[in-house]
């Protein structure tokens, strides 16, 4: 008895190399694979572009804007962390609508977020001469819960005297991490990361409207009544430090946190037998928070909430009273 | 993908998120489970399959390939034994027997076997749920079949893939720590292999295969066991009937635990032996579930008085007569690579680094390591042995349910916990709800049970009081608890003490119980 | 996909509203009752399952028409039965206006106070509204919003309603068994009180709106607008219906697209994209299926033309989707009309109705070979969905967001086909082009801008309403047929909020593309507003850079943040707290409006300025007030 062999697959196939588009920015010449990002040309030639919303593990969702780039023949400005590159694209990084644009864009975030725990924030303000402040004072905090309830396509009038601010209480509401939304520059990160990108969880979405959009649970409830499994890859993707593992915010609330003077050692989780890297920040000899690389090619930056916090039971062993004392098994 | 007695999305949340990936690319996923768990939710087709009736699905899902004329004869005859006798052993298993026994209707059987012999390319995944049978080797076996059947295996894309429970459960085994191996899957009864170890190690080893954990339970029963030297494992919480296993430990000799807690059974143990978080505190490698050996570095140092595994085991050594030197953890591994040229000859520390791990075999620093096995099953003509086909009989649980105890419990894990719950009980989440009995809707009513009431829970070894929690991913009669707070709630004095004879694994996948409102006033579940 | 569901129960009504719109439950794991020994040990899922995403928006709206909002066990059973995440879900029911997450009324009034109410006394309205009936539903100054009692009737402000020609105007929502939405024209407070005790509503204003033009000889895309039964196949038939797609299956697709580019059809939205380029660029797209989708979400203030065509004539839409859909190769269209227009649902689902029954759509179209099908869905206030790949979002059951562009929609669309979206006037056209032919179709109007053009002329004109003249009319001419030049003309908005104010000196403009953009302005979507010396031109630049705020959907930065500090600026000005003196305040405006310009994603952001620009460049309103 035999049938017909039909041709099976032995090997992965190997992938055609693309072909490659030849394209210029501001002035120089590069030539990159097809469906390559202009970021990505940029990159290639040394051309230093700001991001907030991109990240290479994510898909681009190119909201913040900070990314421009004028392209010539190009109505507006283009967002290069997005935008692929065609054969003969003209690119300027610096012309002067590009420069105003990502000006007003920092300033237009300055003015309405908190961005003291944003990496590199102070540097772009410089860099781009920027004065949050000519919007005018900002406006105090909302009351905890306030933002969540206002009414698509409906707005209390502007008060003149203040620039509207999406200031609000962080959210303090379990063990393992915090939301300080008044630090968020909604760049989606998070949204993608638990839902479609990595985590497939869809605990957070983005909800309301406009200037009121901001991220939430379903029905806005406290994330312990949420979906959300803890993994904290939002925490991972998070640019601002608006979500933060709670180890960092106590430490950081406490005036200790000092990432100078932490260690960063890779080893592997143990919880499981996926392998995934696990990216210890060890500081005066206590681990204050796991990540995972970006780069790894089994996590591509994500853990559980096994790998992100399993290893407390690490630092509760030495003194008496810790779970190894009570003979927990 | 069949992803069979694994609920990966909660065990092995990151693989899942490939699993994902590749779902969204036009995977077709089908997931295996009496539960309908979270991976199942995931899954085009979820089969509900009764507990212990993996090899009926499996034998019936050959019969209706064979009989379609889907099996893959060509890789059968080129690369396969024992067909013949297995096509007549699941001849019995007609798609209406099939699913009187599994409870799958016929039509999704079919449906499925068709599937699963038309892919391109198509894997088997599993996990405890296929493990933790009387009959475990038999289930791993059928999958087995199933993929011979199909010529669904040694190609890129395919294969049977057990994913595993630990980050080194595959280094374990890679390194000889079982019973009829030495390091590198090399057999302990190869007079040449033992020869090679003899003169590089200065001892002469012993042609005889030892005894697993199961077997040496038994054989301290049978005192022909007296001293144990338990290395980071809590057997009077995890294995099956922990009463008896507690039992059996107070009766040793001598007990020697080296472990990073006092655990259940350091508590029982002469010597305990404090060391180091070997994944934290400690270098060496582990292999995880792809075969991928990868670098464990020490971030920190441990607390004051624990020693390093390694520099533990020198002692003892020592004391025993015969000095390692003082070794470390890269120049064991080193040894091993001489020992093990054909599996790890490549796997340099230096290259593990570099290539954030490779995949075994890597014979020499040239080669990049392996992405699969047994592609030596499709060269003609064939290298190496025939893959065997396995004749395999059902055979449900060992205990099922009856008037006394009238539902059937089956354990597994959650996504916060782990294991014992020795390392996860040091952080809080709002997943911690601690232990339940998950229990159906169905069931649930006919008890009167709202969720969090209380409820005894007895089998014929054991009775426990826990809260139940109504879960609709159960069907009627099936009752789900995990071993994760065993301090709280010790389900393994429910589970039954039978076992594979070939693995050692218990049954934890099934026994029968008996669950009955208690009064809150009548007391805590202590 | 493993979901959390909401730990709420539905009630039998909210139940009952979803599965009228869903069709019932196929088994335990979808909603249905558990029990079955099937449903124990089988579900299908994932896939099946996923591809019912986009009805979540259907769903909800049904939710809200029956109990008059999204309660938790009415959006958990949504989520149950669709399988989509309930935070997902509530991202999407807390971005459109029309569905409410917090308890509301059953009976809602929707009072216009936008631009061209406003110009018809929407404020003075709204201000005696609030004496006879009480405050509306809106923020409390704390950006908390009011409270209101479930069964009390209620009232809020709505943006443009597409009522401008019977302003000020109101829309009435009353949830329940059979939900019931009523335009209402000439609003009065009186009138307003009647409505929110309970009164009657009468004819839908909508039904018999002023059609100026009656009868008039020559028109073309409004000569059956008020002479034929809309509700009647028969007599759209006997008016030439359908000889147009018997011409389109003479021609054959290639032929059809030859006419309209004969023909130089361009979009009548405000983008001016050329017809027959769209077509064919779908056409050939290997990728299948195909979509055709109907923009019919018109929500541009002072926009009402597409609100004649569907309630009017909505037999022609759907013939002339047909021929598009013919030419473009889609086998499935769908036709995304505004939230706000109850009767231009009705008489369309009506016309699908009548034309699938009579053969014209599903298999076999007049005998031919070719299939296709149209299926309506309902905005549910978002001025953002009229952007067309906020409207695919929309329809894919998401929340209203612009995708970045490219890809264009012809070859990633809806549900990332290829697809061609059309305005609702563009598709029109093409009945006279095959009808004429595209040549002769081309002699009207300008070199550039052929054809007519459906102009909605409101605010202080004596007669508004739809106007179809020869493109390249001047806008004096068009003012002469709306009852003359208004006295006292200050200003008049072309293209609505997002287009621009040009002076009263300026109306000699022929109203053509090429005209219009010489001239640093813009047709848009037809809107002509005219303001006189009574209307305060500050409060209604206000409104229209309240408006943006109100519908940025607050993806982008430069939009999101951009609107609010527009707004505040003009507040500054309006309240004479400027920083640092007026020029400065102009000043931030330009800086503002230009990074919205280049920055923004889509046309919302990308023209927010430009009605304030050319207030304060052209009309020189503020050197006006600093001359006052």
């Amino acid at each position: 008895m035999t049938t017909a062999a039909p041709i099976v697959q032995l090997s992965r196939r190997a992938r055609a190399p693309k072909a490659m588009v030849e394209l210029n920015v501001d002035g120089q010449s590069v030539s990159v694979p097809d469906g390559t990002t202009i970021l990505g040309a940029c990159a290639a030639l040394g051309i230093e572009i700001p991001t907030l919303c991109y990240l290479e593990t994510l898909r681009p969702v190119n909201v913040c804007r900070l990314c421009v780039v004028e392209v010539e023949g190009a109505r507006v400005l283009v967002p290069s962390c997005s935008r692929t590159v065609e054969a003969g694209m003209k690119v300027k990084t610096r012309s002067d609508r590009v420069r105003h644009t990502r000006k007003m864009v920092l300033e237009l975030l300055a003015s309405s977020v908190d961005l003291t725990t944003t990496p590199g924030a102070n540097e772009l303000l410089t860099e781009y001469d920027c004065d949050p402040a000519r919007f005018g004072p900002p406006a105090p905090a909302s009351a905890a819960g306030v933002r969540e309830t206002r009414l698509p396509g409906h707005h209390t009038p502007p008060n003149p005297d203040f620039a509207a601010t999406i200031a609000q209480p962080a959210t303090l509401d379990n063990d393992l991490y915090v939301r300080d939304y008044g630090k968020c520059v909604l760049c989606y990160k998070c949204v993608e990361a638990c839902g479609p990108d990595h985590q497939n969880t869809f605990a957070i979405a983005v909800a309301g409207r406009g200037f009121d959009a901001h991220i939430s649970t379903e029905l806005a409830v406290p994330l312990p009544d949420s979906a959300c499994v803890y993994c904290g890859n939002c925490i991972a993707v998070c640019p601002t430090g608006a979500l933060m593992a709670k180890s960092e915010f106590d430490l950081r609330a406490r005036g200790a946190w000092n990432e100078a003077c932490q260690t960063i050692t890779d080893t592997i989780c143990p919880y499981c037998g996926v392998g995934c890297t696990l990216t210890l920040h060890v500081q005066d000899g206590d681990i204050v928070k796991a990540t995972s690389p970006l780069d790894n090619a089994i996590t591509l930056g994500n853990l559980c909430i096994k790998g992100r916090f399993g290893w407390r039971y690490v630092q509760q062993r030495a003194g008496e009273g810790g779970p190894g004392a009570d003979g927990r098994g | 993908m069949f992803l069979w007695g694994s609920n990966a999305r909660e065990a092995h949340p990151i693989w899942f998120h490939h699993l994902l990936k590749g779902i969204k690319n036009g995977a077709r996923l089908y997931v295996m489970d009496p539960r309908r768990t979270s991976s199942a939710q995931w899954a085009d087709v979820w089969l509900g399959l009764n507990v212990g009736t993996d090899v009926a699905l499996s034998n019936t899902m050959a019969r209706e390939i064979i009989h379609a004329g889907l099996a893959r004869m060509d890789f059968i005859e080129n690369a396969t034994e024992g067909f013949d006798d297995y096509k007549a052993s699941v001849e019995p298993f007609t798609l209406e027997y099939g699913a009187l026994i599994t409870g799958i209707p016929a039509d999704v059987i079919r449906e499925v076997a068709h599937t699963y012999a038309q892919a391109d390319k198509a894997m088997v995944c599993w996990t405890l749920g296929i493990t933790e049978h009387h009959n475990a080797v038999d289930n791993v076996l059928s999958l087995i079949n199933l993929s011979l059947l199909t010529g669904h295996v040694g190609r890129w894309g395919c294969g049977c893939n057990p994913l595993r429970g630990q980050n080194n459960v595959q280094g374990g085994g890679d390194m000889g720590a079982i019973p009829n191996k030495l390091p590198g899957f090399q057999d302990i009864l190869d007079t040449r292999v033992r020869e090679r170890f003899e003169r590089q190690w200065g001892v002469t080893l012993q042609p005889k295969i030892g005894w697993n954990l199961t077997e040496m339970l038994g054989a301290i029963d049978r005192d022909e066991l007296t001293s144990l030297f338990v290395i980071g494992e809590n057997p009077a919480q995890s294995d099956a009937d922990s009463n008896h296993v507690e039992h059996l430990l107070r009766k040793l000799d001598h007990l020697v635990v080296q472990e990073i807690f006092l655990t259940r059974t350091a508590q029982l143990a002469d010597v305990v032996l404090p060391s180091v978080a070997s994944w934290c505190e400690a270098e060496g490698t582990v292999t995880n579930s792809e075969r991928r050996v990868q670098r464990v570095r020490k971030a920190m140092n441990p607390p004051h008085g624990a020693r390093d595994e390694l520099w533990i085991i020198g002692e003892i050594a020592k004391r025993l007569g015969h000095d390692f030197g003082n070794p470390t953890a890269e120049d064991a591994w080193n040894e091993f690579r001489t020992l093990a040229p054909d599996f790890a000859g490549g796997m340099s520390y230096a290259r593990l680094d570099a290539l954030d791990g490779i995949q075994w075999p890597c014979p020499d620093e040239s080669h990049p390591g392996t992405t699969f096995l047994h592609g030596r099953l499709w060269e003609s003509p064939r290298g190496g042995r025939p893959a065997p086909f396995s004749v395999l009989e059902h055979s449900g649980p060992v205990e099922m349910p009856d008037e006394e105890y009238p539902l059937l419990l089956t354990t597994g894990r959650r996504l916060e916990s782990y294991n014992t719950g020795v390392m996860t009980g040091g952080y809080e989440s709002a997943l911690h709800h601690g232990e339940s009995i998950d229990i159906s809707p169905e069931d649930a009513r006919r008890l009167a049970l709202v969720d969090g009431a209380l409820v005894r829970v007895s089998s014929r070894r054991g009775v426990l009081v826990v809260p139940a929690r109504v879960d609709r991913a159960l069907h009627a009669g099936l009752v789900f608890m995990t071993l994760h707070f065993p301090d709280e709630v010790n389900t393994n004095v429910l589970t039954i003490d039978v076992a594979d004879p070939q693995s050692g694994t218990a049954e934890f996948k099934a026994c029968a119980v008996r669950v009955e409102p208690v009064e809150v006033a009548a007391g805590s579940p202590h | 996909m493993d979901i959390k569901l909401i730990d709420a129960e539905p009630t039998e009504e909210e139940r009952e509203a979803v599965d009228l719109c869903l069709g019932p439950p196929r088994s335990a794991w979808d909603g249905g009752s558990r029990g079955s020994e099937r449903d124990a040990h089988i579900a299908y899922g994932n896939r099946e399952v996923g591809g019912l995403r986009h009805l979540l928006l259907p769903a909800l709206e049904a939710v809200q028409a029956r109990v008059g909002w999204i309660s938790e066990g009415g959006l958990g059973y949504v989520c149950e039965r669709l399988n989509v995440p309930p935070a997902d879900a509530w991202g999407v029911a807390t971005f459109y206006a029309l569905l409410s997450t917090t308890p509301r009324p059953r009976r809602v009034l929707h009072v216009c106070d936008d631009i061209a109410c406003r110009a018809r006394g929407a404020r003075e309205l709204v201000s005696g509204i609030e004496e006879s009936v009480g405050p509306a539903i809106t923020h409390g100054p704390d950006g908390d919003h009011v409270v209101v009692d479930h069964d009390v009737v209620a009232w809020m402000h709505s943006p443009c309603l597409g009522l401008c020609d019977m302003a000020p105007a109101a829309l009435l929502i009353e949830a329940g068994t059979s939900p019931a939405e009523h335009s209402i024209g000439t609003l009065t407070a009186h009138h307003a009180r009647r409505l929110c005790d309970g009164g009657s509503t009468g004819v839908d204003a909508a039904a018999t709106p002023p059609i100026p033009q009656l009868g008039a000889p020559g028109l073309s895309l409004l000569r059956r607008v008020g002479v034929v039964d809309p509700t009647s196949l028969a007599a759209y038939r006997e008016a030439e219906g359908y000889d147009a797609m018997g011409r389109a299956l003479e021609l054959g697709a290639e032929g059809v697209i030859h006419e309209v580019a004969a023909a130089k059809l361009v979009g009548r939205g405000g983008a001016l994209f050329p017809t027959a380029r769209k077509w064919e660029a779908v056409r050939t797209q290997t990728s299948t299926p195909h979509y055709l989708v109907c923009n019919a979400d018109e929500s541009e203030p002072g926009t009402f033309k597409d609100r004649l065509l569907l309630t009017h004539d909505p037999f022609a839409v759907v013939e002339a989707m047909t021929i598009a859909a013919f030419a473009a190769g889609c086998d499935r269209g769908f036709v995304y009309l505004r939230g706000e227009y109850p009767l231009a649902h009705e008489r369309m689902a009506d016309a699908v109705a009548q034309a699938r029954r009579a053969g014209l759509l599903g298999a076999n179209i007049l005998g031919s070979d070719f299939a296709f099908d149209i299926e309506i869905r309902r905005g549910a206030g978002a001025y953002i969905c009229g952007e067309e790949t906020a409207l695919f979002e929309s329809i894919e059951g998401k929340r209203g967001e612009p995708r970045n562009k490219p890809p264009f929609p012809a070859e990633r669309g809806l549900f990332g086909k290829p697809t061609a979206a059309n305005n609702v006037e563009t598709l029109v056209n093409v009945l006279p082009i095959l009808l004429q032919g595209g040549a002769t179709y081309a002699t009207t109007g300008t070199a550039q801008s052929t054809g007519t053009r459906l102009f909605c002329v409101s605010g202080a004109v004596r007669n508004p309403g739809v106007y179809e003249v020869a493109c390249g009319t001047t806008l004096r001419a068009l003012f002469e047929l709306s009852g003359g030049v208004p006295d006292g003309l200050q200003a008049v908005l072309l293209g609505g909020a997002a287009g621009t104010f040009i002076r009263a000196d300026e109306i000699d403009i022929p109203l053509s593309h090429e005209d219009t953009r010489l001239a640093n302005t813009t047709l848009g979507s037809g809107v002509v507003m005219a303001f006189d010396d009574t209307t305060d031109m500050h409060d209604i630049l206000l409104r229209i850079a309240g408006f943006f705020r109100d519908e940025s959907c607050g993806q982008c930065v430069p939009c999101r943040v951009g609107t609010v500090r527009q707004e505040e600026a003009l507040h500054r000005i309006a309240s004479g707290k400027t920083r640092g003196g007026l020029s400065s305040e102009l000043a931030l405006l330009d800086e503002i409006g230009a990074g919205m310009k280049d920055g923004s994603i889509c046309g919302l952001g990308q023209t927010a300025y430009a009605a304030v620009e050319s207030a304060a460049k052209r009309l020189r309103l503020f050197d006006m007030r600093i001359a006052k």
